[in-house]
Formats: structure tokens, sequence, C-alpha cells
């Protein structure tokens, strides 16, 4: 893993807002490749994290680079799905039509090459969404949404992923299904994943590092290393305690805020 | 209306009624406001902006009023507070749609300024009474022109600013993320849509513009599956709407815009009823 270019890293790091810093002193670096969950209580500060990554916001203290650069606004590297998306379930347009804007979205014109309605289709094909090219978004549920919007942030070929919150509203079944395509897609094209989740427990099967956001601080390592009773008491400040059943699965005892949610 | 009575023959119609220049003005100027609704209509149910699009249409009525008052043409004053409003409710924030109770009282107060002028003018109240209502049998030929160009300059600005304003519509958060400014992609559309509200007010009126600009893009929102066959079903239904309600208030004593709205909800309650069944 050393010997691996590093493609986020933080130096001494404050992020929240210019009157208000939500949490600081974060030292990490993630490389290639990494499948890393972004864990923490609402609020934590979690997506103001991705927002520096995407050059929306900027650090308040410390530094952050990204490929070796500073974040900037509109980088081709990143595929992004945001929390929250909202969809009109009156839109009838197909899904097909927002994949390709997140190919093209950003020129000008009107653009109607071929071309680039066929990387979309690739795109849902990797997805294995294909199905629902054509059917109206408007229509569709949550579990497939999700995948239209994965296809949405890999057409553009992205070398680093930023989900934020992508297994909200999808049961335990999906969740499993959706974070198995994240990690077959990204693991056969070497694509790093920033994951922000509430549910530690579909991801455990697929991480390689946790960040866990909380009480203003910001702890990084191994999944192993981290969801700790002593390493998560020591971030929050006081006593948590990490309990596991026989299958693996974990619930995190004593946070201000069941972190365990489903189940 | 007139003493030329209706035929079954629709070509010897048409040319009866575009002997007259008001018929064909009113012809020329519904057919170029119609296609500009329609498109523009799209981007605002897209966007589900259709509340600040008619408040849009108030804020545009005070400043008519107002033209009216200091005797000038009222497009210009139209233009000057609809372009004013674009900023206003661009800069309400990200979230436009959201925002309806402080577009609510602007709407509002730009209504009772309206009053105030038409008021203070003092002169025939026919003058409110077709900026509220629309005046197409009134439109001369300088008007035709300017409503060309203004046409013109919104479909090359559409066909611009085409796929941004898709993207940030369906979009926003990762439009955002991927360089494009929300902020002024929603100035530039509330200035698009300034320019189509004061072209169509002569049409149908502040208080009907919603007949073509909204209601032909709802239909179409309910059957298009591609933005640009959203648009051309949008543009179809305002043209059909702009030339069948002409053509029937020609033969009867009852306002243009009565027909208008009343064709393109009809359109919209029937194709609103066979999706949903």
């Amino acid at each position: 893993m050393t010997d691996k270019e590093v493609v986020i890293e933080a130096k001494d790091l404050s992020g929240g807002y210019p009157t208000n810093t939500v949490w600081e002193k974060a030292s990490f670096s993630i490389k290639k490749g990494e499948f890393v969950g972004v864990l923490g209580p609402n609020g934590a500060g979690k997506t103001t994290f991705f927002r520096m990554l995407l050059g929306l916001s900027k650090p308040i203290k410390g530094s952050l680079t990204i490929f070796g650069n500073i974040p900037s606004r509109g980088n081709p590297k990143i595929g992004y799905i945001p929390q929250r998306h909202p969809i009109d379930s009156e839109t009838g347009i197909e899904a097909l039509q927002i994949v390709r804007l997140g190919l093209d979205g950003n020129r000008w014109g009107i653009g109607l090459s071929k071309d680039n309605t066929d990387k979309a289709m690739a795109a849902l094909k990797i997805v294995g969404a294909e199905e629902l090219a054509h059917r109206p978004l408007g229509a569709l549920s949550g579990g497939e949404l999700q995948r239209i919007f994965l296809a949405e942030a890999l057409v553009g070929e992205p070398e680093l992923l930023l989900l934020d919150e992508p297994l909200a509203n999808l049961d335990i079944k999906r969740e499993s299904d959706f974070v198995e395509l994240i990690h077959d897609v990204v693991r056969s094209r070497g694509v790093t994943v920033l994951l922000i989740a509430h549910n530690i427990n579909p991801l455990l099967p697929v991480l390689d590092r946790v960040i866990y956001v909380a009480s203003g601080r910001v702890t990084d390592g191994k999944p192993s290393e981290i969801l700790t009773s002593e390493s998560l008491s020591k971030l929050y400040g006081i006593p948590v305690e990490v309990l596991k059943d026989s299958h693996g699965r974990i619930a995190i005892i004593g946070t201000e805020e069941p972190v365990h949610e489903h189940e | 209306m007139n003493s030329i009575g209706f035929s079954w023959n629709i070509l010897s119609d048409l040319a009866a009624m575009w002997q007259y220049d008001f018929m064909r003005h009113a012809f020329e100027a519904g057919t170029i406001v119609a296609i500009v609704a329609g498109v523009i209509g799209y981007f605002i149910v897209l966007r589900r902006s259709s509340f600040a699009a008619h408040a849009m249409a108030e804020i545009g009525f005070a400043g008519a009023a107002g033209a009216v008052l200091l005797g000038i043409n009222p497009i210009v004053g139209l233009l000057v507070f609809t372009c004013g409003g674009s900023f206003a409710i661009a800069s309400l924030g990200r979230k436009a749609a959201d925002r309806d109770v402080q577009i609510g009282t602007v709407l509002a107060f730009m209504l009772g300024l309206g009053v105030l002028f038409i008021s203070l003018y003092s002169g025939y109240a026919t003058e409110a009474y077709s900026l509220l209502f629309g005046e197409i049998l009134g439109i001369s030929s300088t008007d035709v022109l300017v409503t060309l160009i203004a046409g013109a300059v919104l479909l090359v600005a559409v066909a611009v600013l085409y796929r941004p304003m898709l993207f940030a519509s369906l979009d926003e958060d990762v439009a955002e993320a991927k360089g494009l400014s929300i902020f002024w992609i929603g100035v530039a559309f509330m200035l698009l849509v300034a320019i189509t509200t004061s072209v169509s007010v002569q049409v149908v009126g502040v208080l009907l513009i919603f007949a073509l600009m909204v209601t032909p893009a709802a239909t179409a929102q309910l059957i298009a599956k591609r933005p640009m066959q959203g648009i051309a079903i949008s543009v179809a239904i305002a043209l059909l709407a702009t030339w069948v309600g002409l053509f029937i208030s020609f033969y009867l004593p009852y306002p243009v815009s009565f027909f208008i709205t009343g064709i393109t909800f009809l359109v919209y309650v029937t194709v609103r009823f066979i999706f949903n069944s």
C-alpha cells in the first residue's frame, strides 16, 4: 500500500464555515484505489469535507491537496453523488438524459453528439441499469435512482468518487447490493472511493480505511483500528462501546445518536 | 366581431382574416410569442419556478403601468422592471422555487404599485385591462418587429445556455460540483423569463401568461422523455392554442385570451387524464 500514489492529503486541516469551525487538526492521506468510509454523527462536518474536496468551500486552516493540487471546482477527475437528490415525481425525462449531463452538462450549446449518448449508455451498462435508460426518472425507485446517479458520476471516467450517503433510503438488501456494485466498479478501475454513511455494517466487507468525524475531531485508520471502544471513546471524549455480533456486524453504543440505525 | 362569415374552407378563411392588418400582426406576434413562451416554459416547469415566473409577470405589470403613466411604450417599463426583478428573485437563493413567501410578498406589492400607477394615469381603464388580459388585436407592425428581435435573441440565448440550464435544473448539486455557477445560471434563466414575459404580455396579458408559459410546458413534461422532445411539444401546444384562439375569436365576440387559456387548459387536463389512467 505504501508505494501507491497519494490521492488526498490533509495536513492540520480545519473545516467548517468562516464563522464556525466544525472540526480541526485533521491530518491523513488517502491512497489510490482505497475504499474509504467517512463516518460520524449528523452535523459532524462530513459533507463539509466533501465540499472542500470539490473546491466549493475553502479550508479554514491547514492544507488539503487532491491529486497533488489545491482543490478546484469542476475537477473532471471527481465523480460525485450528493446527498438528497430531489427528483420531481412528475419528471418524464428518461434516465439516460441525466447520465449524459454528467458528461457534458457543463458545456455550452445544445450538444447532440451521438457519441456522448453512447458513453452515457455504456455507463448505465456498468451499473447494470441499461434497461432503465429510457424509463422516466420520476418513476424510478430509490435503489434504481442511486444506480442512475452512480452512472452519472462514472460517465466522465473519474479517478475519485465522492458519495454522500448513497445508502440512505435503501433497505438492507439493497444497501449491500449497492455497496457490492460500487466495490466491483471501482476495484476493476482503480478508482478511489470516499463514501459517507450512517450505518457501517454494509460497508465492512469492502472498507480499506475509515475516516471518523465526531466532536470536532477527525481520526482515521483501518476499520479494525478505528472501530474499537478505545479509539471511539477517545474521539468522542466520552465512554463509547463497540459491540460485535456473531456475524461480525457491529453496533456503536454511547454516542449522542445511534450510528447503527437498521436491523 | 366582423361581417365576414365562417366557411369550412380554412385557407380561404385565413386569407380573409389576413386582409386585416390587425389580424396579420396578431398572427405574427402570436406565433413568435408562442414559440418563445413554449421554449422558456419548458425550463420554468423543469426548474419548478412557475411561481417565480408568475411573479415576474406581476412585476412587469407595475413596470408597464409606470411606463403608461410616463407616456412611454409599456414594453420599456416591462423590460426594466422584469429584468430588475430577475436579479431580485435570483438573489433570493439557490432554490427560488422554495421562496414562495418572499416572492409572494413582492408580487402583491408590485400589483399594488401597478394599480396606483394606473389610477394616477387617470386615463382609460382599457390600458389596465389590456395589460392584465392582453390586447393581441391591437398589435402594431413595430410591436411585431420588437417581438421578432426579442424572440430571436431569446432562442439564441437558450441554444447557448441549453446544457448548463438543463443540468442546473435537473441536478443542481452535481452541476455545481462540475464547475457551473448556479447563481449566474439562475440570473440568466430569470432574465430569459423576464424578456419572454415582456413580449408575451401583449398577447395574453400578465394575469394569463401562465396559459402560454406554463400550461403547455407542464403538459409536455408529462409526455416527453427527452428535453428536445419536451420543448417541441410545449411549443406545438402553445402554437396550436394561439392560432386556434385567434381563428375562433375572429368570428366570435369573446376575448382571444379566453380561447388561448381555454385550449391550453383543455389539452393539459386531457393529457393528465390519459397519463393517470
